[in-house]
């Protein structure tokens, strides 16, 4: 087993974009994510890989280099916390639109507007439902652990290029900036202007060949009725993400009488609060979604015939749990517990609003 | 005698031709309008030099957002203002590439600041084409940072009142104070003269980033003939009365060799 590091969740995701050939990072700083651009100006990937690193003059800068970045068929990426992605959400939907693959991180804080520096998981809804405008989807992956800030960074994006579809870590403060043990990601080296051309000269612009016809990337058509077909292709293409790319952990669901549906920070807490339930005999799974978007629908509604209420837990007023509710369709009681403004729920609370929201019922 | 076309088209007599980076899609650019002047001469440049395989070209939103129908080389289409950012990135993943963003006045001078500002200030490899006509044309006529004082838009109908609209901001000038930039000009191409001399300017600026000195800015001051509400031919001399005296032609700043 490899040799395991211990670091912040914010330097693991600098430390593996580096380690996965990632060709760019644009970044404004925000707290609590700051790390990842200072510790990826520490270690000078650009003398060893060739990394591009720098710092933009806003998020807003930051997203339109991420755009033009992967308009070239590079591997391209940028973090940000809460209110630098509000920033950021005109330039995702370009880039959702140009269907070009990115990596983006979302270190969350609490809102809303300049909200605190505490961790928060309240841009549920914007990263899963929109966020900017127009009919589009980002792919959305939950890190839980420093360990997944790590793993996620590649698997980000082999499902950008995979599906040529922006994706988001949605990572919130406690993960960015706790630290814990991480078995770093093998080193892949970066492709070459060759490979990309290869692998990606189809649309990218990485200079028009005399083999080739010109490659446009754009969001644009004024035609109504060909944006209606561009429109429906995307549809296509998140279908096809549903099928495929659901990611989901069960601990102890198969005969759970209630369940917990919690994500990242949520999760941590939740899984703690199974534990003590299970002491005092209340038989509680809890189901955590890895990827957000797509959202374990049929994960869900396969516990429901043994399940006799769901409690979701959220560091936010209630956002998750409309996609809960909406794989339940009322079959079952579906209860909330969260904490908002930065503040983290801890197992008690939550293993009373176990108590008080769905067995005393 | 007659002579027959056929004895008339043979290739040595040619003396002009369009060039194949023109793709043959009519522009939709308005009668007198100049921005179909510079996408050709932009066009006849990278033929010349022999850089459409290494050519990468930033659209604005704008009038000139369709660029792309009109030029054959690979092209990025930004946000509105954002053309700089994207600029960036493909030079700096790309630096052996010849990168330039086509913006108009609303695009640059307005909600693009920011961006055309920091990629200035960080010296970014870059050349930059600046259409200055002091007004929104693709959205109909509305007021620019640039528009003239007293100018009549559709958001200015009395005339622009610096009192309370603000002057015409002069970004080539200002721009030319920082150390990142190598090389800004303004330019014209109302006549044939003119546009040979912006022609020259634009080449020296593409040129110009195989010597890696910077940012490279080629203002063109333009007309919006349909949007001043005037004939090509009175657009043309209102330019030369009105503009000129505010955006005055000529090298600002020379760093390049």
């Amino acid at each position: 087993m490899a040799e395991k590091i211990l670091m912040k969740g914010n330097e693991a995701i600098a430390v593996a974009a580096i380690r996965c050939g990632c060709d760019g990072y644009f970044g404004y700083p925000i707290t609590p994510q700051s790390e990842i651009l200072e510790t990826l100006t520490e270690m000078r990937p650009w003398d060893e890989t060739g990394m591009v690193v720098l710092q933009a003059e806003s998020e807003t800068a930051s997203i339109n280099m991420v755009y033009g970045g992967g308009a070239c068929g590079k591997k391209v990426m940028t973090s940000s916390s809460s209110p630098g992605v509000s920033l950021m959400c005109e330039g995702i939907s370009y880039i959702a639109g140009a269907e070009l693959p990115c990596l983006l991180v979302n270190v969350v804080r609490g809102g809303p507007g300049l909200g605190t520096i505490q961790p928060s998981q309240s841009d549920y809804f914007q990263a899963v439902k929109g966020g900017g405008h127009g009919d589009y989807k980002m792919i959305v992956l939950a890190p839980a652990s420093v360990q997944e800030m790590n793993d996620f960074v590649d698997m980000g994006f082999e499902l950008a290029f995979k599906y040529r579809n922006p994706v988001m870590i949605l990572s919130d403060g406690i993960i960015g900036q706790m630290m814990e043990k991480v078995e770093l990601s093998p080193m892949k080296p970066r492709w070459t202007d060759e490979e990309i051309k290869k692998l990606h000269g189809s649309w990218a612009t990485t200079g028009k060949d005399a083999d080739r016809n010109y490659n446009l990337i754009t969001s644009l058509d004024l035609d109504a009725a060909r944006q209606e077909k561009f429109n429906q292709k995307l549809q296509a293409k998140y279908r096809e993400i549903e099928k495929n790319e659901v990611r989901v952990e069960q601990t102890l669901c198969d005969d759970a009488e209630y369940l917990i549906v919690a994500y990242g920070s949520s999760a941590r807490v939740s899984q703690k609060a199974m534990e003590l339930a299970h002491e005092e005999g209340i038989k509680v799974g809890l189901l955590r979604p890895i990827t957000l978007y797509p959202y374990p629908t049929a994960q869900i509604q396969a516990l429901l015939p043994h399940l006799k209420g769901i409690l979701t837990v959220e560091m936010s007023a209630g956002q998750m749990i409309e996609d809960v509710r909406l794989a339940v369709e009322g079959k079952v009681p579906v209860e909330f517990y969260g904490r908002a403004g930065g503040m983290i729920p801890s197992p008690e609370e939550v293993l009373e609003a176990i108590k008080t929201k769905l067995v005393k019922k | 005698m007659i002579m027959d076309i056929k004895d008339i088209i043979k290739p040595e007599n040619l003396v002009y031709q369009k060039t194949s980076v023109l793709t043959d899609n009519a522009m939709h650019y308005c009668p007198g309008c100049s921005h179909g002047t510079v996408h050709k001469l932009i066009a006849e440049i990278i033929d010349e030099m022999g850089i459409q395989d290494k050519v990468i070209g930033v659209s604005p939103v704008g009038c000139a957002v369709l660029a792309y129908n009109y030029l054959e080389i690979d092209w990025q289409q930004a946000a509105h203002g954002r053309a700089p950012a994207l600029a960036t990135a493909t030079k700096r993943l790309y630096p052996n590439k010849y990168v330039f963003t086509y913006q108009g006045d609303g695009d640059l001078a307005s909600i693009g600041t920011a961006e055309i500002i920091h990629a200035c200030s960080r010296g970014e490899n870059i050349t930059v084409i600046f259409i200055n006509n002091g007004i929104y044309g693709m959205t109909g006529g509305q007021m620019a940072p640039t528009t003239l004082p007293g100018m009549k838009t559709s958001t200015s109908p009395y005339g622009r009142d610096t009192s309370t609209m603000g002057f015409p901001l002069k970004i080539a000038d200002m721009i030319a104070m920082l150390p990142g930039v190598c090389y800004v000009t303004r330019q014209s191409v109302q006549t044939p003269v003119a546009a040979r001399k912006a022609k020259r300017a634009i080449a020296k600026a593409f040129r110009g980033q195989e010597q890696c000195k910077g940012l490279s800015f080629i203002e063109i001051v333009s007309t919006c003939n349909s949007g001043w509400k005037m004939t090509p031919v009175d657009a043309n001399k209102w330019m030369e009365e009105h503009m000129f005296p505010e955006y005055p032609l000529g090298d600002i700043k020379d760093y390049l060799q």
